[in-house]
């Protein structure tokens, strides 16, 4: 479990405030994604939970051991992948495993069973050096050198960051199977579709947390009505749509704007229909739109 | 008929045995916005460096700006703009001192220079932070001055390489709106990007995988060739085909 309690952190004397006040919760056994951009202070919180770092202010207790104190029991128990690839790169595979269950304490043997399903993909590649490997195979020899001490909590720093969505996607499910072996997963990234595949998600900005829950929970309570528009012409969809009195939010994804009113009383889907066919819009579609993650994301930052 | 801006055709680049890019044929007519896609290791980086004057192709031909990738190279590297997540601006330059040095870099004079500086600086909202370091500014706002500063000099053709990785959603979608502009006001745009959204906002773009092209065309046409509903399905449906592993 991992808990925190009002922590905060500043840089550059106070200038800067990389987090400001958190608080949160990760149940053992749960994977719990911090959700924001750059910027928003995840990589800062990593630092302090693998006492790395001192927190300004606050508490941090990670499996009811304190950050502050218990530093050498802690670093035991944590698997840590950071955001920037940080093996030898030029020590090989097997090497670099090796040195790491060896800083631990234990053999690579010893601990096979928990990295096997990663390991049989690097296997090929076991005697080259890991500055050669390929960006996914990098991330998967990383994932397996933070899993070869078998801790309890794993802290994954966006390691899907750059990398394309079908990789991504893999990494997920790696995740997922790490899960079911009981593992506590903290993870941060950027992508907001992300987030979906987290029990609980935080969503942090510039160092400070906009919401906490479940993805469904979050979604549920986006506080308005929600619609998909579409029409031949996206951009200029968008530009008119923006000068509308009513609109209180248009925002691009992917093939569709969606857009919600200031007040739902004063507008129908068949008037803004109309509108827009006045205003010269062709193949125009109008319907209603579920929430996702990112939408909810937009409405909080709005704030 | 539009004036083409990149004309490829046949290009392949080899490294030893290794086909990075694998005779790609694709034009890019003036004022798009063209998304340029593939998963890591696909060949794209390679690419877009023979296209933007940095390496020479193994074989094949390509024009960029009406320019050879052979002989031409400075003149491309002169009518193009350029800027990455990874490299745009000098961190421990201000904010004046980096547009001063990129608009000097592409040979503007000091008047124009100033106007254009003033300009910038009003559109982005920046006119109060011109003495900040580059260093301070949130990554939203960075990304954003360094893609007006990749366009200070009027370039043919700009591109952007993952210019929206990391950016919070609402920066995201404003640095979008910039695109458009820039398209509107005739700056032809190849953009390469990891958020499957994005792909829906380029007038047409293509898919590489293992080194070569494998899908052209628009959104709606590739969605439709596909049977897919967003371009997350397509994107999908070609990457997984891939035998080659990333980067």
């Amino acid at each position: 479990m991992i808990s925190l309690v009002n922590i905060s952190k500043t840089f550059n004397r106070g200038a800067l405030k990389a987090l400001s006040g958190i608080s949160l919760e990760a149940k053992s056994g749960e994977l719990f994604g911090l959700i924001g951009p750059d910027g928003a202070g995840k990589t800062t919180l990593f630092r302090i939970l693998t006492t790395l770092m001192l927190p300004d202010s606050g508490d941090a207790l990670i499996n009811g051991l304190d950050i502050k104190k218990d530093v050498t029991t802690i670093r035991s128990k944590l698997g840590y992948m950071p955001g920037r690839f940080s093996l030898y790169q030029d020590l090989t595979v097997d090497e670099n495993l090796k040195f790491f269950a060896t800083l631990f304490g234990t053999t690579v043997r010893e601990n096979y069973a928990q990295i096997r399903d990663i390991y049989i993909q690097l296997e090929p590649f076991k005697n080259r050096r890991a500055g050669k490997l390929s960006g996914g195979m990098k991330q998967k020899l990383a994932l397996c050198c933070a899993l070869i001490h078998r801790p309890d909590i794993l802290l994954l720093d966006e390691p899907t960051t750059g990398v394309d969505a079908i990789s991504r996607k893999e990494f997920w499910e790696m995740l997922a199977r790490l899960k079911a072996d009981g593992i506590t997963i903290m993870v941060s990234t950027p992508y907001m579709d992300e987030a979906n595949l987290c029990d609980t998600i935080a969503l942090i900005d510039q160092g400070r947390i906009l919401s906490i829950d479940t993805p469904g929970n979050i979604v549920r309570n986006y506080p308005r009505p929600l619609y998909a528009f579409k029409a031949k012409n996206l951009y200029r969809l968008q530009q008119d749509l923006r000068l509308h009195e009513n609109i209180h939010s248009c925002f691009a994804f992917g093939e569709y704007l969606h857009v919600s009113f200031r007040d739902e009383s004063a507008v129908s889907l068949p008037v803004m229909a109309k509108w827009l066919e006045e205003n010269g819009h062709q193949e125009i579609i109008l319907k209603n739109q579920t929430p996702v993650i990112e939408d909810c994301f937009i409405d909080l930052l709005k704030h | 008929m539009k004036e083409k801006i990149i004309i490829a055709e046949n290009l392949s680049k080899q490294f030893g045995h290794f086909k990075a890019v694998d005779n790609i044929s694709f034009d890019v007519s003036k004022g798009e916005i063209f998304g340029f896609l593939g998963a890591n290791g696909a060949g794209k980086t390679t690419a877009m460096r023979i296209l933007c004057g940095l390496s020479y192709p193994s074989s094949g031909k390509a024009r960029v700006a009406g320019f050879d990738v052979y002989h031409q190279q400075e003149q491309i590297k002169k009518n193009i703009g350029y800027m990455s997540q990874k490299f745009s601006l000098y961190e421990d330059l201000t904010v004046l001192e980096n547009i001063r040095f990129f608009g000097g870099i592409y040979g503007l004079g000091k008047k124009e220079l100033k106007n254009k500086s003033d300009e910038l600086l009003q559109t982005l909202h920046l006119s109060g932070e011109t003495s900040k370091l580059v260093r301070s500014l949130p990554l939203g706002w960075k990304q954003k001055l360094a893609f007006s500063v990749a366009i200070i000099h009027k370039p043919v053709i700009v591109f952007l390489d993952e210019p929206t990785g990391g950016v919070d959603p609402i920066t995201r979608r404003q640095f979008w709106d910039m695109i458009y502009q820039a398209s509107e006001n005739g700056i032809t745009v190849f953009v390469t990007t990891h958020y499957m959204d994005e792909a829906s906002y380029c007038s047409r773009l293509s898919i590489m995988v293992d080194g070569q092209i494998r899908a052209i065309g628009s959104p709606a046409e590739l969605m439709e060739q596909h049977h897919a509903e967003n371009m997350d399905q397509v994107f999908f449906d070609l990457a997984r085909t891939a035998t080659r592993s990333a980067d």
